[in-house]
């Protein structure tokens, strides 16, 4: 970990003022990703601003019926709201299905949209990895890519967003408010929030430098009722996906007025299938509904040498977690 | 009748391991102390071309950094007595830091910075920079394997009948591949040292199991006498294998303080612990079992080849137990190695015996679906009555009251042969079964006793406990045959001031030790009865001491409890305040009149999610024959903690390494996965005690690794069960049940 | 000097011991008395660290610096920061460097090693601690975010020798083997105690827009999944954790074969081979 200069902000304002000063300035709230990416010598600020005394962890309920929910409110807190748990359930799975009680007590909901993949190649300095270090190549393109992306990929960068709470907020369609250093707030819709590796890895989202997250907006939500986060890993717990879930469905009777369908741990982004979504439009709730929705799903992946398996279990999980939100199992 | 042996006690470091008082190696306080950061490299094979130190050097704290340019070279270095070949008059060729530009493996530590404080040395770590001449290397056992030979030592395998004509004869016959990947311990404790010099004499706090190994090894290195060094390792958190040979850090951090005149400490990271100590190694193994109709063996053709490094041999026996296991005239079961270029593999849990005990018993399950016959039967008809090597009988054996009483308390009846026949709602449920077989081993090992007129004992032998319950164990056997409540008795380990002991390595402690405590305790009672009968009017005259025993502060006779003596009376007539008896117990040569393993019989249930892949391990029992069990809690704790590393092995565990770089992926618990809590069910544990008065005075075999040998293949033989799919190549993880 | 020890009383626990029997109600220990089970895991814990361990360290205390010992020059630490916090009651003011976090600041400065390093990156759980009565892992606290906040180690949650009821659950179901995880399987068990009070839920929790308090088997183990026990001790964890939850004891999973049972299966067995 290299030598830095801790401030402890007092203030949005000032914490946004002090990182875009400083193009090699961080911010500093949960921690769990940033001080083990620190560690690793892969995060090398020389200032981290610390917002954990901002006023920011507020969860309370929007004039349009929907919920804010601060940037620092921990996961814990967010997950066990009463707002989140009855009209944001989905919410509430994804990020219990998340790392561990501790890290969750830590970890906050703005620094979870912030969380860099879990790649082999990222975490070794001694490795090639562009989204690390621009231009050394990727090591997990032609390495080792069972954990790796389906879809999105570049042939600059195959890594994946491996967060469960985001894929929830991609099927919520929540808004992030982001402030910058000179006081202006900007709403970036969750969809535009991450972004596919292109031929820039290095960036996983589109923040300006110094821009500061101060909440996430949820809309009024019609999926409290039907709604399931899978999460398929290789233990019990405590453990990334393999491949995860988000599933929301409003129904009308026994018919599908509208779906959502997000993948996680399949790409550099959650992954929303419109296609999935369009398949199961004014469609009855049924097994055969949801293969041809999941299999629209996956139609277009793009497995690498050791992943393939994750078309056919994307399709599988796809199929359960809307038999769970349907209430058919 | 026993007061303490058989019964259940909680472990007499409880207190200590629950408040956090127990001190692990990293955690002694010494003034002056330096932080250790270790370097490692970034090539497979080949040579430094440079290493440019002094932006390192510069950095605020650093007191120094060594590399191969100016670390003193280590004097040659002895072999301990867990080292292969197991011979001590070979120099060991283990891998050493820093003692020239030859890189032997990835991620091996080129340099060593050594600074004020740990951030100061963590971060001028990150500063060093090497470069390499290259050179072409190969990490894939897969590749080589063609290249593997026989180990050198011992004599190369001979078959025994002629397994070549009998399998080709064989009514019916399954022949399968399986693979076991490279795995690594991942002890909950990191590998630390403090090394303290004063003068020509050196204290170390090390993470060993085996404290009078680390000793030598060090006396070697510095060319001083090995009573000038002191290594103390009161507590071990978790080892498993890993720190049965001396690593390279014990030397380097003794290297580091020696230089620098003041004590210095180092700790493995997480990810330093995948090449700072050897592993489990790539295991490929190819079977062939023929049979009669009956089920009846006729051949056995067992061939597994494993990796070693390219600059020292190891083996771990790995088609062992399968000349042992069954009955079959007809058997070849060799073990060839190939060299890589990794750190050399070591002994890590059950080792040899779980990798060929996964493959034999998985194929016995293949045998039995290929013959229609139930799996367990399988195992009864091909029953050892003697062993099949030797043609000695056992010393005892219990195996076929294990599988009888496993049976009936699983529910085996119930079992449907059928695989994908049973269920539990969407679940698909499988039943597996499999023969667990681990040796009754014993080495030489001292203990001292002190019996003080006070009624306290003091007892002291240098072996560990890594967790097995070796403190408490000791302090019941001291307490039983001293006469003492086990309060009254402390025992004390880790420590190369106490008697030498053997390493805690192949679940031999509890015979080696443990035995040596039960001959000392009598060779107190002796001592006493001679004490007492210098006086005249002695009530035990003409008593031989095997007549005698001790109970509540008096010596009396065996045969008659009215006559007895009491022992601070004793004492003070003849002015003694304490007796003190040092007793070293060997192996009894009775031993090779028979046959000596211990026996278990393991049943697991799964459920499988057939559209995840997920595999739960919803029922374990353990039934276990292993002599006399000591303390059933502990044992029972131990058969626990076989079962989850079964499950670890069978489904979890895999190091991952990127054959172009040589380098391993995956060193760290995010992606290396071991068992969590949500993994492991009920484990359940019945103990069938056998009455074995050859392989030990106390007639204990031992179990630490006998819990898990058979465990890998009863989860993978319940998979087949469950999901009608065979998978050959652990871990089973979800991708492969898709 | 007493003629003869008493050999047949229990050793003489202290007030502290006296207070710890009372304080564990439910602390039984089958085929032995609850007084002996105490006094000799007290007895044989202190003893040890009593006799070797500290007099060990304070040999080494009292070792004078080498004349010729090399210090790096002298420099004021870099980016130094000052936190006061408490820890187990106590107020510490630190001077740190700021890259120091807690887990570093527990083990290497306040002399409080029961905080234990697994794997320095939260993968693991050893070194977990209650920050604000919270569990979380130090290993990614920053020292620096710690000011005026209120730390709980291992250490902390004895009071005197008087163990808290989860340590002491912990001995009573064998929760452990090496000892080394266990510090922080205890401080997370105590968290989640306390989550669960608030009606936290978790992801196997089945409706998660309902709220319980009770905890069963399963929600235990889940939420207890991050904190690794190489040992697998996790049977013994649950059954520790499920009898301070519900105060109810758990049954023994183990047992020996009883002579009858041994004599029956031979029977069958060799009437099976005739």
């Amino acid at each position: 970990m290299r030598p830095f200069k801790y401030t402890r902000a007092s203030e949005a304002g000032e914490a946004a003022r002090v990182v875009a000063a400083n193009p090699n300035a961080k911010f500093l709230a949960g921690g769990t990703n940033i001080l083990d990416l620190m560690k690793e010598d892969v995060e090398r600020p020389n200032e981290l601003v610390d917002l954990t005394r901002l006023k920011l962890a507020e969860i309370k309920a929007a004039p349009d019926g929907g919920v804010t929910i601060g940037a620092l409110a921990k996961n814990t807190d967010t997950a066990n709201h009463p707002l989140i748990r009855k009209s944001y359930p989905l919410l509430t799975q994804a990020i219990v299905a998340g790392a561990s009680g501790q890290l969750r007590n830590m970890a906050t909901n703005g620094g979870n949209l912030m969380q860099r993949t879990r790649c082999q190649y990222f975490y070794d300095t001694a490795m090639p990895c562009n989204k690390r270090e621009p231009g050394t190549g990727c090591g997990a393109l032609e390495g080792i890519n069972r954990i790796h992306a389906i879809f999105g990929w570049s042939e600059k960068c195959v890594a994946t967003y491996p967060g469960d709470m985001a894929n929830a907020l991609y099927a919520l369609e929540a808004q992030v408010r982001v402030r910058n250093a000179s006081g202006r707030e900007r709403t970036i819709p969750i969809s535009e929030f991450h972004r596919l590796p292109g031929d820039r890895p290095e960036k996983d989202n589109n923040l300006e430098h110094g821009e500061l997250i101060v909440a996430i907006d949820l809309p009024k939500s019609p999926f409290a009722k039907n709604y399931y986060y899978l999460k398929v890993r290789d233990r019990a717990s405590y453990a990334f996906a393999l491949v995860a879930v988000a599933a929301a469905l409003e129904m009308n009777g026994s018919t599908i007025r509208q779906a959502r369908v997000v993948m996680g741990s399949v790409a550099h982004k959650p992954w929303r299938s419109a296609e999935a979504e369009a398949a199961l439009s004014g469609k009855p709730a049924s097994e055969e509904s949801f293969r041809r929705a999941a299999d629209a799903a996956l139609a277009n992946a793009k497995p690498l040498a050791h992943n393939a398996y994750k078309v056919e279990l994307g399709k599988r999980a796809i199929v359960r977690s809307l038999m769970r939100a349907a209430r058919l199992i | 009748m026993a007061r303490y042996i058989g019964k259940e006690m909680s472990r007499v470091d409880g207190v200590a391991k629950v408040t956090g008082r127990a001190k692990y190696a990293a955690e002694f306080k010494v003034p002056n102390l330096a932080y250790g950061f270790i370097v490692l490299g970034s090539v497979a094979k080949g040579t430094i071309k440079s290493i440019d130190t002094r932006e390192a050097e510069s950095s605020p704290g650093v007191v120094r950094v060594f590399t191969h340019l100016n670390t003193p070279k280590l004097g040659p270095k002895a072999n301990t007595e867990y080292a292969p070949p197991r011979n001590n008059r070979e120099q060991d060729k283990s891998f050493r830091a820093l003692q020239s530009d030859r890189i032997y493996f990835n991620m091996q530590p080129v340099a060593l910075v050594v600074a004020e404080t740990y951030e100061q040395a963590r971060y001028a770590a990150r500063l060093v920079r090497a470069t390499y001449n290259a050179e072409k290397h190969t990490t894939d056992t897969e590749a080589v394997r063609e290249r593997g030979r026989f180990p050198s030592q011992g004599q190369p395998p001979k078959p025994r009948g002629n397994p070549e004509e009998a399998m080709k004869s064989a009514p019916v016959k399954v022949e399968a591949e399986y693979r076991i990947p490279v795995e690594h311990h991942n002890p909950m404790e990191p590998h630390a040292a403090i090394a303290v010099w004063e003068g020509d004499r050196l204290t170390i706090f090390d993470k060993t199991q085996e404290v009078y190994g680390v000793r030598r090894h060090l006396a070697s290195s510095f060319n001083i006498p090995e009573d000038n060094v002191q290594v103390i390792s009161p507590y071990v958190g978790g080892a498993f294998g890993s720190s049965l040979r001396p690593n390279y850090y014990p030397s380097l951090t003794a290297m580091a303080a020696r230089e620098l005149k003041r004590p210095v400490k180092i700790v493995y990271t997480r990810t330093q612990m995948f090449t700072g100590h050897g592993h489990r190694p790539y295991t490929i193994q190819k079977i062939a079992l023929g049979a009669e109709a009956s089920g009846k063996l006729t051949a056995m053709i067992h061939e597994a080849v494993h990796n070693t490094s390219s600059f020292e041999e190891f083996s771990d026996n790995t088609t062992g137990f399968t000349r042992q296991v069954y009955a079959c005239p007809n058997l070849y079961a060799p073990l060839r190695i190939t060299d890589v270029d990794l750190n050399t593999p070591t002994w890590m849990r059950a080792p040899g015996a779980v990798s060929g005990m996964f493959a034999l018993e998985c194929a016995m399950d293949e045998l039995a679906y290929a013959l229609k016959i139930d799996p367990l039967e399988l195992r009864l008809i091909n029953y050892a009555e003697v062993d099949p090597v030797s043609g000695r009988p056992f010393s005892s054996k219990a195996l076929r009251e294990c599988y009888r009483l496993g049976a009936e308390k699983f529910g085996w009846k119930n079992r449907k042969f059928e695989p994908r026949s049973m269920r539990d709602g969407r679940l698909l449920v499988g039943w597996g079964t499999a023969t667990g077989v681990w040796g009754a081993f014993q080495s030489p090992a001292s203990a001292r006793i002190t019996y003080r007129a006070d009624g306290t004992a003091h007892v002291v032998s240098a072996t560990s406990d890594i967790g097995p319950g070796t403190y408490t164990v000791m302090t019941m056997i001291a307490a039983e045959y001293l006469g003492l409540t086990p309060e009254r008795v402390q025992f004390e380990l880790g420590d190369t001031k106490f008697p030498r002991a053997p390493a805690q390595g192949g679940s031999q402690t509890t015979s080696s030790v443990g035995s040596a405590v039960h001959g000392a305790a009598l060779a107190i009672g002796a001592r006493l009865l001679t004490l007492a009968n210098q006086d005249a009017s002695s009530p035990l005259k003409g008593a031989a001491s095997a007549d005698v025993e001790m109970l509540d502060g008096r010596l009396r006779l065996k045969s008659d409890a009215s006559k007895s003596v009491s022992i601070p009376e004793v004492m003070r007539r003849n002015n003694l305040t304490e007796v003190a008896e040092t007793f070293e117990s060997r192996p009894s040569p009775e031993r090779q009149k028979y046959a000596t393993l211990a026996h278990g019989a393991q049943f697991i249930e799964v459920k499988v999610d057939p559209d995840i892949g997920q595999v739960r391990v919803t029922r374990a029992i353990e039934v276990t024959a292993c002599g006399k069990i000591i303390n059933p809690k502990a044992s029972h704790s131990q058969e626990i903690g076989g079962v989850v590393w079964g499950i670890g092995m069978a489904l979890q565990e895999a190091t991952e390494i990127d054959h172009r770089f040589g380098r391993i992926m995956n060193p760290n618990l995010q992606h290396y996965h071991v068992p969590v809590n949500a993994d492991v069910y009920e484990i359940e544990t019945i103990f069938v005690e056998e009455d074995d008065t050859v392989v030990n005075p106390l007639g204990v075999k031992g179990m630490g690794e006998l819990g898990m040998v058979g465990i890998p293949a009863a989860i993978a033989n319940a998979v087949f069960h469950a999901t009608g799919k065979r998978i050959r190549e652990l871990p089973i993880t979800p991708d492969k049940l898709l | 000097m007493n003629d003869e020890f008493d050999e047949t009383s229990e050793p003489e626990l202290t007030a502290d011991e006296e207070a710890l029997v009372k304080e564990m109600p439910t602390l039984t220990n089958v085929g032995q008395a609850r007084r002996t089970f105490l006094g000799q895991t007290l007895a044989g814990s202190l003893g040890l660290f009593a006799l070797m361990l500290l007099e060990k360290e304070q040999a080494l205390a009292a070792l004078g610096t080498s004349p010729d010992a090399v210090f790096a020059r002298a420099l004021a630490p870099e980016n130094p920061i000052k936190v006061t916090l408490k820890v187990n009651g106590a107020a510490k003011t630190l001077e740190l460097d700021s890259r120091v976090v807690l887990l570093d600041a527990l083990r290497e400065r306040l002399e409080l090693t029961g905080t234990k390093k697994g794997c320095d990156q939260g993968q693991c759980g050893a070194c977990t601690v209650l920050v604000d009565g919270r569990r979380v892992l130090s290993c990614l606290t920053l020292a620096a975010t710690l000011e005026g906040r209120e730390v709980t180690t291992i250490e902390g949650l004895a009071k005197g020798k008087q163990l808290h009821p989860m340590q002491a659950a912990f001995i009573k179901y064998d929760g452990f083997q090496c000892g080394y995880c266990t510090s922080g399987q205890i401080c997370s068990a105590v968290g989640l105690l306390e989550e669960a009070k608030r009606g936290d839920v978790s992801h196997v929790t089945t409706d998660v827009t309902q709220t319980t308090t009770r905890l069963s088997d399963d929600e235990i183990r889940e939420r207890m999944s991050g904190n690794i026990c190489r040992c697998g001790a996790y049977p013994g964890i649950v059954a520790a954790i499920r009898e301070v939850h519900t105060g109810k004891e758990s049954a023994r999973t183990w047992r020996f074969v009883e002579e009858e049972e041994l004599a029956r299966i031979r029977k069958e067995i060799a009437d099976e081979t005739v």
